[in-house]
């Protein structure tokens, strides 16, 4: 086999009749057995191949982490669950923050010492979960359909295919969630300045922003990384869901005085408590954990868990 | 070229595959043969770098899977059709992939128009058949124009159109001088295509040869001969010396004469034959024999052994998926 072969003409009948047969199915009319690009022979040096084997036309590059993090983003915006999730979480997030911001500026009432940035929080609630969603089925959808080996068969290095994911997923729910507090701090401000003693000050205004959304996106790298733990869409959607809420049920349930440290621990570190700090003036502050700590905390816990999520990808079967 | 060397995987207690030795050479199309549950695809799953050997290695031009640098390019693969998110359109599905390795957006458009699915490609692959499906898969598996293609049951859910095409491809591919390694539990399949044939039991090695030779070691030829004078028919086959095996219909078959001789024999003693042909085992038989203690799971009918219980081309396709590879489907 020193002379590789080009590839012959297609054999089969429909494609040499004119008229395909009736009934045949469309999409089969069109297959032709063109393997390269017209003029293969410019295209290589035949004599090169290593035991006359095959060689490619297509130029030979190593792929890179640029590579998959192209492949990744094509992937995220390929499928519908992204539009669905994100769509909602800014309908949610954007849509009761600005039905509190303009229901409190016709009740007219004092926010007293409350920061008027501080309506994103209700729709914030609702928006993690859709956030979580996505980060569970960024990785979950594939195990679900099994593209999960396509995948890995394209790019075997696997802590490449979860930093790809963990990227892309991380930067699309940052960008939006920076948009959507923006957009809501700056109506609520609009509409309640007059409503607040706070003047809020350049850090109140980025932990509500920016603090808010570098939260949000690194509790959806946690969801990510769960997703990768379980393989499973709804139970890793159920796990997280128990993250964000269990503590602060559990806490509701410790009433007797013996467990009131516990009780107090469960409720300042629970996930909505930690939203809540976000938007914490030093005049109204929460109890717990405040300022950007909370951040740090969810950064610990994302390292973790998605250090956790590359060690199982890389030591079990796909 | 694919190396296997002593390839072992254990599930739990359960031997998938069992010291799996051979090598898969390029030019020619090498058929990987076996039962429903035998490891064929816990096989081509470890020569993927996707499972980890319990012990052994694989080698793909002398390297691991994980050590290639354009994985896409060195290997094409379809593991199983359907393995794409269904809410993908085709033409992202494959760009996604084509992306991960560096390959021209343009080369997306060439696959789909080589395995026909250019005026689907924007639809999403939720809706395609299992052929379409197929198809996708095996368009993903030429994305980056690979010097080893592997398919695992590339004809399952095509049409007899689809069948032909993937059997013309596949050895237009070893042709150019590619290595291709297709795995299918039909031997009839097997018989068209490939030129060499690797046969696994239990993920044990049964057979590794040449089709040719596996041909001709297995298929025994025999001459069929079926007359109103039955029994005058014996007994000139006695008085010749000719052994024969009567069958149920009255039919006896003759081994190791040709029919021109049988034929002169009947007419110089003037008996009719109504019928006289020569015949040959299916190969499909010579692999239950091969593999007849090596499945896994036989279909239980109580008023038919086993072996007689699945014939012809529909062989095995009715059984039981094997627990094992719900694992991996």
């Amino acid at each position: 086999m020193t002379t590789p072969q080009h590839p012959a003409p297609p054999q089969h009948a429909p494609q040499q009749a004119p008229q395909p047969p009736a009934g045949a199915p469309a999409y089969a009319h069109h297959a032709h057995q063109a393997q390269q690009a017209p003029g293969p022979q410019a295209g290589y040096w035949p004599g090169q191949a290593p035991g006359g084997g095959y060689v490619s036309p297509i130029p030979i590059r190593r792929a890179t982490l640029a590579d998959a993090l192209l492949s990744e983003w094509t992937k995220i915006r390929s499928v519908r669950s992204t539009v669905w999730t994100l769509g909602v979480m800014v309908l949610l997030f954007v849509g009761i923050g600005l039905l509190v911001a303009v229901g409190f500026d016709s009740t007219g009432d004092s926010m007293q010492n409350g920061s008027p940035l501080f309506v994103g929080f209700f729709g914030l609630l609702l928006g993690i979960l859709c956030v979580i969603t996505l980060g569970v089925l960024t990785i979950s959808s594939e195990y679900g359909t099994g593209l999960i080996r396509t995948t890995l068969t394209a790019c075997p290095n696997r802590g490449r295919v979860l930093t790809a994911k963990a990227v892309v997923f991380f930067l699309l729910t940052f960008t939006i969630m920076l948009l959507c507090t923006v957009l809501v701090s700056m109506a609520a401000w609009t509409l309640l300045e007059d409503q607040s003693s706070v003047d809020p000050s350049a850090d109140v205004w980025l932990r509500a922003t920016v603090g808010v959304s570098l939260y949000t996106a690194t509790l959806g790298l946690v969801a990510l990384g769960v997703g990768t733990l379980l393989r499973h869409s709804a139970g890793a959607i159920t796990v997280m869901l128990g993250v964000v809420l269990l503590p602060l049920v559990l806490a509701m349930f410790m009433a007797t005085d013996a467990l009131s440290d516990i009780r107090q621990a469960f409720f300042e570190y629970s996930i909505p408590n930690q939203l809540a700090a976000f938007y914490a003036t030093s005049a109204d502050p929460v109890s717990g954990p405040g300022g950007w700590t909370p951040l740090w905390i969810m950064a610990g816990v994302a390292a973790a868990v998605l250090g956790g999520a590359y060690a199982s990808l890389v030591k079990r079967d796909a | 070229m694919i190396e296997l060397a002593d390839l072992t995987k254990d599930y739990g207690d359960v031997r998938a595959v069992d010291h799996l030795t051979f090598t898969v050479r390029p030019g020619i199309v090498t058929g990987f043969l076996g039962p429903n549950g035998a490891g064929k695809s816990t096989t081509m799953r470890m020569m993927l770098g996707l499972d980890h050997p319990t012990s052994g290695t694989v080698r793909i031009d002398g390297r691991h899977y994980r050590r290639l640098q354009d994985p896409l390019k060195t290997v094409g693969a379809l593991l199983d059709a359907k393995a794409m998110h269904g809410g993908r359109s085709a033409f992202n599905h494959l760009l996604c992939l084509a992306q991960s390795n560096g390959i021209p957006r343009a080369r997306v458009r060439e696959v789909l128009d080589t395995v026909g699915l250019t005026s689907v490609a924007g639809k999403r692959s939720k809706g395609f058949s299992l052929g379409m499906g197929q198809r996708l898969g095996i368009a993903g598996a030429l994305l980056g124009d690979p010097q080893i293609l592997m398919f695992d049951e590339p004809v399952n859910g095509l049409d007899p159109e689809g069948i032909h095409w993937i059997r013309n491809l596949m050895k237009n591919l070893a042709a150019q001088g590619r290595t291709v390694f297709v795995s299918s539990h039909l031997m009839s399949e097997m018989a068209l295509t490939a030129d060499h044939l690797v046969v696994i039991g239990q993920g044990r090695l049964l057979a590794d040869t040449s089709m040719a030779g596996f041909i001709r070691e297995n298929s025994r030829s025999f001459v069929r001969m079926r007359s109103p004078g039955h029994e005058r028919l014996r007994d000139v086959l006695h008085g010749a010396g000719i052994d024969f095996v009567p069958r149920s219909d009255g039919a006896l078959e003759v081994e190791g004469e040709d029919a021109e001789h049988l034929g002169e024999l009947a007419a110089r003693h003037r008996i009719v034959l109504h019928e006289l042909s020569p015949q040959q085992a299916s190969l499909e038989e010579a692999f239950m024999r091969l593999t007849a203690g090596a499945v896994e799971y036989h279909a239980h009918d109580d008023h038919q052994p086993p072996a007689a219980a699945a014939p012809g081309a529909a062989w095995g396709t009715d059984w039981r998926k094997s627990p094992r590879k719900k694992k991996g489907a």
